[in-house]
């Protein structure tokens, strides 16, 4: 794995005015709950130690470092740690289907199952403090932040063509509670066109029993006071990835919230891919299915063949 | 010493992979069945995922089969045209087996399925022949020669047309019966990843009268060429073939077969058809009661196609 640290903070002098709008806004709609007068405009951006993670046959998972910056932050705020940062590196999302077995004539058998359209393949995540304490359920869940609250089915409306379909926190959950929305935060706007809950929750076992086998495979993961700050400006989160992280796209996300409320976002992409005998046998058998067919039964003969002579024993 | 395996796609230990190739290839040396019904179960009970043990399993037979089937040829206990006649059925067999396969994976029917044909096939001729095995053992204690073959005695089987005549198993009967085998062989090679000698030694031997010493090396033929169209099929339409998983197993399984195949001649027939019925029992039990014992975990979670996601 490369170690190259990559630090970037890019000026956004372009989007600058939009930004103050915004926090103006934000600032107009929170006015009454304190502190607002002093918000300052801060600007987060994260970094990851490598862009490629290579899985060779002998891959027991791995470490993903990603420093970020924390600038124009609020001094007193950061000093009485009201500041917090939730780093998450999400997979490729796939569909999945979850099976329940149940006893049918003395036997078990798969009877009832659920489709899930749109699961991600891991979850890493972690957080400078429980996400209990960082941010209400209802935030957690329209962001799609933590094993629990992470979304398993995408919106019915396709994300628009260029748009990366992964965790946007746009498109979150609806929460149940029509009376949140005049809450919520900028970033995660209430502008989305309202999105129909695919997912009753708690009440679905399927639901709950993916978060569970996914967790305990490893898969999705999640570690409280992994993220730390290095200096005033600077933080690191570590994040644990499985044995079978999945190859594709992921895509490392840094949420940073103040005071309980989600403000600002930062996100990387990472690719993981195989690399390796393995890899190449396992392309080859996608790409030239016949030919590997051919060539297992070639294989087999010939060995059946070559212990025969090595063997000879009559 | 562990190894990735590609399509499997989990870490496993290349010497409990040889030595079950080694402990499986011996006893189908010994009983002239390609132990693909051992391998099965066995990787599966090493948690491969089922439907890559059902795949590679057709596979890894191939070897140990045409290994087996090399020696026999040499000793002339091969009966090429029953062999050739059973496999024209095991072709077609095998294409309606993958398809069944695939449907069954989709709708995640897959596992149980599997483990129901092997329960009742397992069960059903593991005890068959055990009952034929020890009342041959007790005629041949009285005086008798263990033998089968009853000459004086047909069975429905013999009473139909489109009689065929096989010399060296001094045979004269129908190829309905033969092509249907066949065919059967054909579906549980690709359903169960099994080469089928386990159902082939005995249907030939109880149902169509070939007499024992050539039933083996011909149903060792017939495996070659069914399982191989299994595994073209397999890699082609579900990609569930892993070589590496299969070499594994092949390595230790051409080893094993080798001296399985001399103590076999060590043996009587009827103590080595008990000997196999015993083994086909143990392990048919042993996957009956992973079907009522109550699960660890009810759910799973599959892709869409029914692969391990």
């Amino acid at each position: 794995m490369k170690r190259q640290v990559r630090l970037r903070q890019r000026k956004r002098e372009g989007g600058i005015a939009a930004l103050i709008a915004a926090v103006l806004a934000f600032a107009l709609l929170h006015g009454a709950s304190g502190a607002a007068a002093q918000d300052a405009v801060e600007s987060f951006e994260i970094g990851l130690s490598t862009d490629t993670i290579a899985i060779s046959s002998d891959f027991t998972g791995a470490r993903l470092v990603v420093f970020g910056a924390l600038d124009n932050a609020d001094a007193r705020l950061l000093r009485q740690q009201r500041y917090d940062i939730v780093v998450v590196l999400v997979g490729p999302r796939r569909p999945v289907v979850v099976r329940q077995k149940e006893r049918t004539l003395g036997v078990w058998v798969n009877r009832g199952s659920e489709t899930f359209n749109s699961v991600p393949g891991s979850y890493a995540l972690a957080a400078t403090r429980p996400l209990s304490d960082i941010t209400r359920r209802e935030f957690r869940r329209r962001l799609s932040l933590g094993i629990q609250d992470i979304r398993l089915n995408s919106a019915a409306a396709p994300a628009p063509a260029g748009q990366p379909t992964i965790d946007k926190p746009g498109v979150a959950e609806q929460p149940r509670a029509p009376s949140l929305v005049t809450e919520t935060e900028p970033g995660s706007a209430g502008d989305e066109p309202p999105v129909q809950s695919l997912e009753p929750d708690e009440t679905d076992v399927y639901a709950a029993a993916l978060r569970r086998l996914r967790e305990r495979s490893g898969l999705f993961n999640q570690s409280v006071g992994s993220v730390e700050f290095v200096s005033p400006t600077l933080f690191r989160a570590d994040l644990q990835l499985p044995a079978g992280l999945p190859t594709g796209q992921h895509l490392a996300r840094a949420y940073l919230f103040k005071s309980g409320v989600f403000i600002r976002e930062s996100s990387e992409p990472l690719w993981v891919v195989k690399t390796g005998f393995e890899s190449m046998i396992s392309d080859f058998a996608t790409h030239y299915a016949v030919i590997y067919g051919f060539a297992a039964v070639a294989l087999a003969i010939f060995t059946g063949w070559f212990g025969r002579v090595v063997f000879k024993r009559d | 010493m562990n190894l990735y395996l590609p399509i499997a796609e989990i870490s496993v230990n290349v010497f409990v992979l040889v030595g079950m190739g080694a402990a499986v290839g011996f006893l189908s040396g010994l009983f002239g069945v390609g132990g693909g019904f051992l391998i099965t179960p066995l990787l599966i009970f090493y948690n491969i995922p089922p439907a890559v043990a059902v795949a590679t399993g057709a596979n890894q037979v191939i070897a140990a089969s045409f290994s087996g089937a090399l020696a026999h040829y040499k000793r002339g206990t091969v009966d090429m045209k029953l062999g050739t006649v059973l496999l024209l059925g095991g072709l077609v067999g095998s294409f309606a087996g993958v398809a069944i396969f695939t449907l069954l994976r989709r709708v995640g029917q897959l596992d149980l399925v599997v483990s129901l044909l092997y329960v009742i096939f397992l069960g059903g001729i593991g005890g068959l022949m055990l009952v034929e095995s020890i009342q041959a053992m007790l005629r041949t204690s009285r005086g008798g020669s263990g033998e089968v073959r009853r000459p004086g005695q047909h069975s429905w089987v013999h009473g139909l047309p489109l009689k065929m005549r096989f010399q060296r198993s001094k045979l004269y009967v129908s190829v309905i019966p033969v092509l249907g085998l066949g065919f059967l062989i054909g579906i549980l090679a690709a359903i169960m990843g099994v080469g089928g000698g386990f159902i082939a030694v005995p249907a030939m031997i109880y149902l169509l009268r070939v007499p024992t010493s050539v039933v083996i090396g011909t149903s060792l033929f017939q495996i070659i060429f069914t399982a191989a169209v299994t595994t073209v099929l397999q890699a082609a339409t579900n990609g569930t073939i892993d070589v590496v998983l299969a070499f594994l197993l092949m390595i230790g399984g051409v080893v094993g077969a080798q001296f399985g195949a001399e103590a076999g001649r060590k043996l009587r027939g009827d103590q080595l058809r008990a000997l196999l019925a015993l083994l086909v029992l143990a392990v048919g039990l042993r996957l009956g009661y992973e079907l009522v014992a109550t699960p660890v975990e009810p759910f799973t979670i599959t892709l869409p196609t029914g692969e391990i996601g």
